[in-house]
């Protein structure tokens, strides 16, 4: 019931319709329905508010195509898409059209109920992350108090989602791009999950509202190789560059989407920006304070943390080129994984140093100078260790690997 | 090392972030023309051209297509050839301009357009007509006359077949002297 | 235990968005590993040899305008050079400049092609290829002035240029070379201290010594395994006897050799461009050969280095204003040769960065 004691709108709407009975008592009036109908309040308000929120985020998700598009044009000294509406803005308009409009095709041999599942599937995931993140205060749907966790199982789900999609096609570069999907998504979970802990030791909570109130400095300045690692595995579990091995263009075509086309694969594509979105939102709940900010109302305070981040995925992006697969395996082993163990471990010890009991028995507290003096440590420790590693850990693999009896091209065929 | 590299990257990438983009958005900007560029459309001076086809014997894809018949009864000095076809298919056009450097005559120039898309095959062939009625602006490629001159053909006036050409021309139309008249005072005209 | 899988076999191309044309491939893949690989061209088969044979010697200019067709100046290069050899003409001074002057502008443009595919195949999206098109756009728009034609430019004929370059030539080129080397080096600072692109491409698709001389491979791809073999200091045709430039090796032969030597060399055509410049002298442009030259009976071979290797031109003569016989040695097509050996062993994504480092083109491939 968190959504309605938090939000007004939702507050106001619920008690519109079901007045002081069921859970909100502080109506003061009657509702629209008679008592005993407060689940049909309650279910109302949940889809009310569920519809609203989706159709806002797709509205963003859409301009942020739109944005990702034009940005990466400037990046590459380009104008970028101009054409449609105003400064192009219409764009993801004009490609939604354009995309619902084509034939929906399945090719000979798919697995019919799988490779229309897959799409789906990845959509779905996407939106269910949006129903713990706080947009703003007292915005969210749902205050989970293993919100984190939720996030976790259900961005996993996603490596499901292309590994069917791979599979499914009946074509040799999408089976590439699925079996990619598995090793690479199912690998990056480890250093991604790793890297939350220390947010997780430093907040005491999995609650994505309490790890922002529990914020007194954001926790990107007490967390830098988490956030460091967060970002890396992300990028790698959205698929973005340089860790777009799933779909990677240059190789394998369009990895596990290459036969989708149409609405199929406009629903792959929004899934795929969505994610930067959501992610973003992670990140900025988790690392940058959430909707915390000065001045501007915590809404926008929260978009713009979540837009920032999307600029600096898009820059990403236009930066770097791909990491071959299996360097990008070791990256996650060799690399990622130790010194995600390396930042819980110094959280954990530094928490045990400058924490003290409180006498409430509310966990661990630390006081603010302490917060600053672990933030510097944090920073040394983390610039010493990425340096060091990328010093000891060879991501190259080296010669030859042994072909043992090549077979022929004309034997195998 | 030590992802430093990485970093640099970055900073162009940023750099180029800031600056202005150099692609242009083109039907509303152009780019700068040179005027030696070999346009799509030609420009061909009928008072110039004495039919000789030369142009269509160069062309590597025999794409012109070329009829005339003698203009007058006695034909003077050779060169009185009226014209009755002159096709040039650009749909197969490569645009290499070996047509005009073989017009002996600078009857025909590379044009200084490039918009020629047609929705069908048989629109791209340019007739005689066309070539006729078309503004002239030729292009100055294999010209040295017209660049002498600073001939701009995106800018300026068109171009007449009087200025045109490497030197004025006396036996063209419509200023062709009469048969009498070539073999009377030849010498007293400039 | 060794893990036992299946070996797939996967056409790569001809409809692939990075084999650099209609190239195809038929690898077979163990899991990622490529086990085999069965190059197939032919796909953009324009028999332009046979074209030739129909066309006057003026005429066949354009055929090789469309064999390479990043790189047309040296293909007429190597054309005109031939047909010289051939009839006997000696080209005047100013032209020889201005041919080489504008060949080298075309290695230049040909190499940024090279290295922004190469980047971009190996995932760098775009970013690079754009910027390496920005300048090269620049020596389009010198080409444009020089010939009017940007792409298929037919600028040189039998003895010389078919025409002087215009008055704003010159400036422009002073800006242009003023201006190259920052971009040459803003394409280093990109990427070519960058750790992604070292480690995905240094020891990667090693080629020797021994593989390449006996592959008959030419060209950057040579080089990078530090054999010094340039026709332009081996066998200096044109004006290369007169100019000073260094000729970049690699050592390993890796990919990223096959890169970064690409870089260099734009710098030391950069050099070339500009003691030609400083040396070129008022004159003729254009030796006086009739417009339908007719060659003694007899034959020529001519070779150049092109951007992409030893690109010859081996003409026969009947007597007759056709050639009776023209055959490309085209460097793409017999680089490609060696890719079966630089492949095995290595994965999907070297295959198509090894590919890019080549430097194949597919219109001189097939021809
Ligand atoms: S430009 Fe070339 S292809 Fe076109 S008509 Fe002239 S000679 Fe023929
Ligand atoms: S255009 Fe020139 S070459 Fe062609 S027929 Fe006329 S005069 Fe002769």
């Amino acid at each position: 019931m968190a959504f309605l004691e938090g939000n007004a709108l939702f507050r106001n709407l619920y008690c519109l319709l079901a007045g002081n009975s069921g859970n909100a008592q502080h109506c003061g009036r009657d509702g629209l329905l008679p008592a005993g109908w407060e689940w049909l309040a309650f279910a109302l308000v949940g889809f009310a508010i569920t519809f609203l929120l989706l159709s806002a985020f797709l509205l963003l998700t859409m301009f942020y195509t739109y944005l990702e598009r034009r940005l990466l044009g400037r990046f590459q000294g380009r104008i970028g898409p101009n054409r449609a509406g105003p400064f192009g803005l219409l764009q993801p308009v004009a490609d939604a059209i354009k995309l619902l409009t084509k034939e929906s095709i399945v090719p000979q041999g798919a697995d019919w109920l799988l490779y229309n599942l897959a799409p789906l599937m990845m959509v779905v995931v996407m939106f269910m992350v949006l129903a713990v993140i706080p947009f703003g205060k007292h915005t969210f749907i749902a205050d989970l108090n293993v919100g984190v966790l939720f996030i976790i199982a259900v961005t996993s789900v996603n490596a499901l989602a292309v590994f069917m999609a791979g599979i499914a096609s009946g074509n040799r570069y999408a089976l590439f791009g699925g079996m990619r999907a598995v090793a690479q998504l199912i690998s990056y979970e480890v250093p991604m999950v790793l890297s939350i802990v220390g947010v997780l030791l430093l907040a005491g909570s999995l609650s994505l509202v309490e790890i922002v109130e529990a914020q007194v400095i954001p926790f990107f300045l007490l967390q830098p190789l988490g956030l460091f690692i967060f970002v890396v595995s992300a990028s790698a579990e959205m698929n973005r560059p340089p860790f777009d091995q799933l779909e990677a263009e240059s190789e394998i075509v369009a990895g596990y989407h290459t036969e989708y086309g149409g609405m199929k694969f406009g629903l792959f594509y929004l899934a795929e920006y969505a994610a930067v979105l959501t992610t973003s939102g992670v990140i900025a709940t988790l690392f940058l304070d959430g909707w915390e900010g000065p001045l501007l109302p915590s809404h926008v305070w929260f978009l713009m943390k979540v837009f920032f981040l999307a600029f600096i995925f898009i820059w990403v992006r236009a930066t770097l080129p791909r990491v071959r697969i299996d360097q990008t395996m070791a990256f996650a082993w060799k690399f990622l994984l130790p010194l995600g163990i390396i930042n819980v471990f110094m959280t954990a010890a530094e928490l045990l140093l400058f924490g003290h009991e409180e006498a409430g028995g509310q966990g661990i507290v630390l006081s603010t100078a302490d917060l600053w003096l672990m933030s510097v440590v944090n920073f040394a420790v983390a610039v010493v260790g990425i340096g060091a590693f990328s010093r000891l850990v060879s991501l190259r693999t080296p010669a030859l690997p042994v072909s043992a009896p090549k077979p022929s091209a004309a034997e195998v065929v | 090392m030590y992802g430093l590299g990485i970093l640099n990257g970055f900073m162009v990438t940023l750099k180029n972030f800031i600056r202005r983009p150099f692609t242009i958005s083109y039907p509303e900007q152009r780019a700068p023309q040179h005027p030696r560029f070999r346009g799509e459309e030609f420009t061909w001076y009928e008072e110039r051209c004495t039919g000789c086809a030369s142009c269509a014997k160069f062309c590597p894809l025999g794409i012109i297509r070329i009829v005339t018949h003698p203009s007058q009864e006695t034909p003077a000095e050779g060169d009185s050839y009226a014209i009755d076809v002159f096709d040039i298919d650009i749909g197969r056009c490569m645009f290499c301009g070996l047509c005009v450097e073989a017009c002996p005559y600078d009857a025909l120039f590379m044009g200084s357009g490039f918009e020629e898309a047609k929705y069908r095959r048989q629109d791209l062939v340019i007739s005689v007509e066309r070539l006729r009625t078309a503004e002239k602006r030729p292009s100055t490629w294999y010209r040295p006359q017209l660049e002498a001159q600073n001939y701009d053909p995106r800018r300026g006036e068109p171009m007449t077949w009087q200025g045109a050409g490497r030197e004025p021309w006396p036996y063209h139309l419509p200023l062709r002297p009469t048969t009498e008249e070539m073999t009377t005072d030849r010498e007293a005209k400039p | 235990m060794p893990m036992r899988s299946e070996p797939v076999t996967v056409n790569v191309g001809p409809q692939h968005p990075s084999t650099h044309g209609v190239f195809r491939l038929r690898i077979t893949f163990d899991g990622e590993v490529i086990l085999d690989a069965e190059p197939v061209f032919g796909y953009l088969h324009r028999g332009s040899e046979k074209l030739a044979e129909e066309r006057t010697y003026t005429q066949v200019i354009t055929l090789t305008d469309r064999l390479d067709y990043v790189a047309s100046m040296t293909n007429n290069q190597a054309y005109v050079l031939a047909c010289e050899k051939l009839a006997g003409v000696q080209p005047p001074e100013r032209g020889m400049y201005l041919r080489v002057i504008a060949a080298e502008l075309q290695r230049i443009a040909s190499h940024l092609m090279a290295t922004g595919f190469l980047l971009n195949d190996l995932g760098a999206f775009a970013t690079p290829l754009m910027y390496c098109f920005r300048e090269r756009e620049r020596i389009l728009d010198l080409f444009e002035m020089l010939c009017g034609a940007r792409i298929t430019l037919s600028y040189m004929r039998v003895g010389g240029v078919f025409q002087d370059a215009p008055e704003e030539f010159w400036p422009a080129l002073r800006i242009f070379l003023g201006e190259m080397p920052h971009y040459i080096d803003e394409y280093e600072r990109l990427l070519s201290e960058n750790e992604i692109l070292v480690t995905r491409t240094k020891g990667v698709s090693v080629l020797t010594v021994d593989q390449a001389l006996n592959g008959s491979v030419t060209g950057p791809v040579l080089r990078a395994t530090g054999f010094p073999w340039d026709l332009r200091k081996v066998d200096p045709y044109e004006v290369y006897g007169r100019v000073k430039f260094d000729v970049p090796l690699g050592r390993a032969g890796d990919n990223y050799d096959r890169f970064k030597i690409r870089i260099d060399e734009m710098r030391q055509s950069l050099r070339i461009v500009e003691q030609c410049v400083e040396q070129i002298e008022p004159g003729p442009v254009r030796a006086d050969v009739p417009a339908l030259v007719r060659p003694p009976v007899g034959d020529a071979y001519s070779r150049i280095e092109g951007p992409k290797g030893e690109l010859g031109f081996y003409l026969v003569s009947d007597g007759s204003v056709a050639p009776y016989r023209f055959k490309i040695r085209s460097p793409s097509f017999i680089n490609l040769t060696v890719l079966r050996d630089m492949l095995i062993g290595w994965k999907l994504a070297d295959m198509i960065v090894t590919l890019g480092s080549i430097d194949i083109n597919m219109g001189e491939v097939d021809r």
